[in-house]
């Protein structure tokens, strides 16, 4: 009943919307103003300049307004060291763009208002100025050098090589979760390959491997010593995904078949940004942004900044992957000696394939 | 009709004369629906441009509702979405999927067959003095292709298994594998051949084209007397003859990855229980290859629309464009950059960083010419006497989004601010302001300056300036406060972000947008009912309603077969003497000799015919 009565009303108001339309086009052409030029008549322009006038008061003052209150809560806390870097040349260069911005649609805005037709009026020919050209083609050109300049030293600094004594961890997207892995007391993550993948040993690592065998997989969170660089291993197995961290500044996409990496300096640990925005229950996040099907949005991982002792504390409570699953390594080593031998049979099988 | 045959045959070939005999029965199907008559054709990529628009925006008001609303339940949809919502919930594949139509739709259907179809075909014989295309059969073939590829785009939506869900990009292992995602099954399959189709449609449509800019001009007509709306048109189909062919190219091989076993894209991949045999391929070529195409492919979607804005602006602000020759090099400019600027896409897809430093470099440079096609935009404003036709308030809302959207590109472009920026509501804000809306503001513009010639009637103004106001406050609504949850690094094609403590402050802003974006779509059922009341009963157009110089204004009111009932007109002056000081009128048509405004000519044109 409601839906019809709410169907009819819509009907009603199109119907009387359409008469008001009727109505106001035979008013105008009694009063005469379908006989001048196309855009000439005289109140439709003093609307629309006066329109176009009032858009850049307003629209700039609401737009003033939200970006300021908007400001706190755009301003996501910081925590990395490169990540001071990119604020800062973020900041600058949308400082230098919200010039240009003001600049151009104030004069866009101001002209359309005030050049608005008049009758008795004539526009002013002015077809061209090359000095005018040149200094516009050079003036942004010297801004963007200048601009390309910074963001390169600051990419050139964020994308060199990790120091040695980062700390390694590997993530693994997979749909729709992540997996982690820390290298242990050796330092050398075990090798891991796709074949080797199963319900259990989700990464594919390769057991026979001895730097496998202190391997830490999947802890509850990712933890992190503050002030020490992290180089992140990154590998996909199923679709790409793409690790990002937004407190960090760090993004870098999970790819099947190619390992990528990005290494970062936190400097705030959980307890300080706890602290600092207020909110004792303060986490940071790991998210997917790179779309990877139904569960996309629901890539989420805590990442949590100890103090270095801390973070010692926590990896030697850790038990590696070996120490919890026994029976992976026993099905390892009882594995390979069976491999050998099916090795041998398949290997002519397999050449063929290739050929192919 | 038949003195507009009989004048034909008097100056154009044999095969015309031919065609001549058996023009007078054309039937209905001849006419309108197999028409070789460019002006028809531009007509009916109009029509379905405008169809896809509405498609395409109402999946787009789908998903704002998910996002505006995530905690909301919306059985009201069950009757049109069926079995996609389930417990009122939204199905997040099914949101991925309308995510990834949106994008196909709106940039390929909507925004380059709807637009450059609509004004390549239309104004290209009109304005550069031709009879019609060089081959209006290829043009209908490019259509016609184009159609077919609309049509099975539009039924994959219906579907099972759903439409394509891997986003509008469809990077491989995602669109590859059907485990993946349901959409990658049969939806998938029909979005490549349907792009396919698009493809082949938008070369046949590309030669012509330019074949018809370079072969086709009137006597007189020079390249340097060109309006820019052609010299536009003409770029953008170079770099859609050089771009597309990429983009068949990756599809193809997308195609034998997921139909024949073969790893061109595929690696080391577990999925659904097994490791896949795949091995040796790089998820990385396909987006070089898919790029490779699909920057240039943001140039073809906005030059077409500078190209219209310009020829608008000059018109109606009774100015010559500033700066004529600087317009066309930064045109050329453009088209010349957009090539080597795609990896600025890929910052953080694991390439060479020292890649991402050239690229940075190279997509930084691209900004001169848009600043310098923006300063000549707003010099040209600077002193007219501007008339606000409804095309005229597009044409500014143009320049006015073209701006705010294309500034933040100096942002993304920048790899060390993309780290953070990628794939966030910044990059959806930047290129829906700066591509999206200021495209859609050029089409719109082009729709109602061009209209009197296509249809022989007006377009309401009124109503016209009651869209304008509604959709350019709309977008500004709809995609400012994107920014501001982009540089909180809010992720792009999150069905529900709930979940994320970080993001989950933002709800209002989200309900906020979705209002927003509600209006903006309503608005454009004003232009719906606009365009359809006005080919019946709008007010009956002149020959020249603008007062405009160019060629296609010398036309009768409904030009017929062959545009022009007697010869071709000659031209002897560029297309903007607009308030030519000592001539009488604010306007000199191309066609009128410099013999005959003695009082007007410069010093350096006495001597002119």
């Amino acid at each position: 009943m409601i839906t019809i009565a709410i169907g009819l009303s819509i009907i009603l108001l199109l119907v009387i919307l359409y008469l008001l339309f009727r109505i106001g086009t035979l008013a105008s052409i009694f009063r005469g103003s379908t006989e001048r030029a196309a855009g000439t008549t005289k109140v439709s322009n003093r609307v629309n300049g006066t329109l176009l006038l009032l858009f850049l008061i307003v629209g700039g003052a609401a737009f003033a307004w939200s970006f300021v209150d908007a400001w706190d809560t755009m301003n996501l806390p910081l925590a990395s060291l490169h990540g001071e870097w990119t604020d800062s040349l973020f900041w600058t260069t949308m400082t230098v763009i919200g010039v240009v911005f003001v600049i151009t649609q104030i004069l866009l805005f101001i002209y359309s208002y005030k050049y608005q037709h008049k009758d008795n009026k004539r526009a002013f020919y002015y077809p061209h100025n090359n000095k005018l050209e040149i200094v516009w083609t050079l003036i942004p050109a010297v801004v963007m050098a200048l601009l390309v300049f910074g963001g390169w030293q600051t990419w050139t600094k964020i994308t060199s090589a990790a120091p040695d004594n980062a700390v390694v961890v590997e993530i693994v997207g997979k749909q729709f979760n992540w997996m982690v892995r820390y290298p242990g007391q050796d330092g050398k993550l075990g090798v891991a390959k796709t074949s080797l993948i199963d319900a259990t040993n989700e990464l594919g690592v390769d057991f026979s491997d001895p730097n496998s065998h202190d391997d830490i997989i999947n802890p509850l969170q990712i933890h992190v010593p503050k002030g020490k660089p992290v180089l992140l291993k990154i590998r996909s197995r199923d679709v790409i995904h793409s690790v990002f961290m937004p407190h960090f500044r760090l993004k870098m996409d999970a790819v099947p078949g190619m390992p990528t990496k990005f290494w970062f300096v936190p400097t705030k640990t959980t307890a300080e940004m706890a602290t600092e925005t207020g909110n004792p229950d303060f986490k940071y996040e790991l998210a997917c942004t790179e779309i990877c099907g139904r569960g996309h949005f629901a890539m989420r991982y805590v990442i949590v900044v100890d103090e270095p002792e801390d973070y010692e504390a926590w990896l030697a409570s850790q038990k590696p992957f070996v120490e919890q699953n026994p029976q992976v390594l026993a099905k390892f080593q009882q594995e390979s000696s069976e491999k050998l031998v099916a090795d041998a049979e398949k290997g002519t099988a397999e050449e063929v394939k290739t050929e192919l | 009709m038949s003195s507009t045959d009989i004048s034909m045959t008097r100056d154009t070939h044999h095969v015309h004369v031919e065609h001549d005999e058996h023009h007078h029965d054309q039937n209905f199907f001849e006419k309108y629906i197999f028409s070789l008559d460019h002006k028809t054709i531009a007509k009916q990529y109009l029509f379905m441009g405008i169809l896809w628009a509405f498609v395409g925006g109402f999946l787009s008001i789908l998903f704002r509702l998910q996002l505006g609303w995530p905690e909301a339940t919306f059985t009201f949809l069950e009757p049109i979405l069926g079995g996609w919502i389930q417990n009122g919930k939204l199905d997040p594949e099914f949101y991925l999927a309308l995510v990834t139509m949106h994008g196909t739709i709106m940039v390929f259907f909507v925004l380059t067959a709807g637009l450059s179809g609509t004004f390549s075909n239309f104004l290209i014989p009109l304005q550069v003095g031709a009879r019609d295309m060089a081959s209006g059969f290829m043009n209908m073939l490019s259509f016609w292709i184009f159609f077919v590829a609309s049509v099975i785009m539009f039924w994959s939506i219906f579907i099972e298994t759903g439409p394509a869900g891997g986003g509008w990009t469809v990077y491989p292992p995602l669109s590859a594998l059907p485990e993946a995602i349901q959409g990658s099954g049969d939806g998938m399959t029909m979005w490549l051949i349907s792009m396919g189709l698009f493809i082949v449609s938008q070369l046949l449509g590309g030669v012509n084209y330019i074949t018809t800019v370079i072969n086709l001009r009137t006597k007189g007509m020079s390249m340097t007397k060109l309006p820019l709306t052609i010299w536009a048109f003409f770029l953008t189909a170079i770099v859609g003859l050089l771009a597309f062919p990429v983009l068949l190219s990756a599809a193809l091989l997308l195609i034998f990855d997921r139909s024949f076993g073969t790893s061109f894209f595929l690696s080391d991949i577990y999925i659904a229980g097994q490791a896949l045999a795949n091995t040796g391929g790089s998820a990385i070529l396909f987006q070089h290859l898919f790029w490779f195409l699909g920057h240039p492919e943001v140039y073809i979607v906005i030059m077409p629309a500078m190209g219209l804005a310009s020829e608008v602006i000059a018109t109606n602000a009774r100015k010559p464009i500033f700066g004529y020759r600087a317009m066309i090099g930064s045109l050329i400019g453009i088209t010349v950059l957009s090539f080597v600027v795609w990896a600025h896409h890929m910052f953080v897809t694991g390439m060479n960083p020292f890649l991402g430093s050239v690229f940075m470099f190279l997509t930084l440079i691209i900004a001169v010419p848009s600043a310098v096609k923006v300063f000549n935009w707003l010099a040209t404003l600077w002193r007219g006497n501007i008339r606000f036709t409804a095309a005229m308030l597009f044409a500014i809302g143009f320049v006015s989004l073209f701006i705010s959207g294309g500034l933040t590109g100096i942002i993304l472009g920048n790899s060390a601010l993309d780290i953070q920026l990628h794939d966030t509501y910044f990059v959806v804000a930047h290129f829906h302001l700066v591509m999206g809306a200021s495209a859609v503001f050029g089409m719109f513009c082009g729709v109602y300056h061009w209209y009197p010639k296509m249809f022989g009637r007006m377009m309401d103004e009124k109503l016209g300036y009651i869209h304008f106001w509604f959709t350019f406050i709309a977008v500004y609504l709809v995609f400012m406060p994107m920014h501001y949850i982009g540089i909180a690094g809010f992720p792009r094609r999150y069905y529900n972000w709930t979940g994320f403590e970080t993001f989950n402050i933002f709800t209002d802003l989200n309900t906020f947008i979705s209002i927003a974006a509600i209006l903006g779509f309503a608005a454009q059922f004003i232009f719906l009912f606009n365009f359809v009341y006005s080919m019946f009963r709008g007010r009956r157009a002149t020959e020249n309603p603008w007062h405009s110089n160019t060629l296609e204004w010398t036309t009768p009111v409904l030009p017929g077969h062959g545009n022009w009932p007697g010869e071709i007109p000659t031209v002897y002056r560029w297309p903007y003497d607009y308030s030519k000081p000592g001539a009488t009128e604010d306007y000199i048509p191309q066609t009128v000799p410099f013999s005959k405004t003695q009082s007007s000519n410069l010093p350096n044109e006495r001597d002119f015919e």
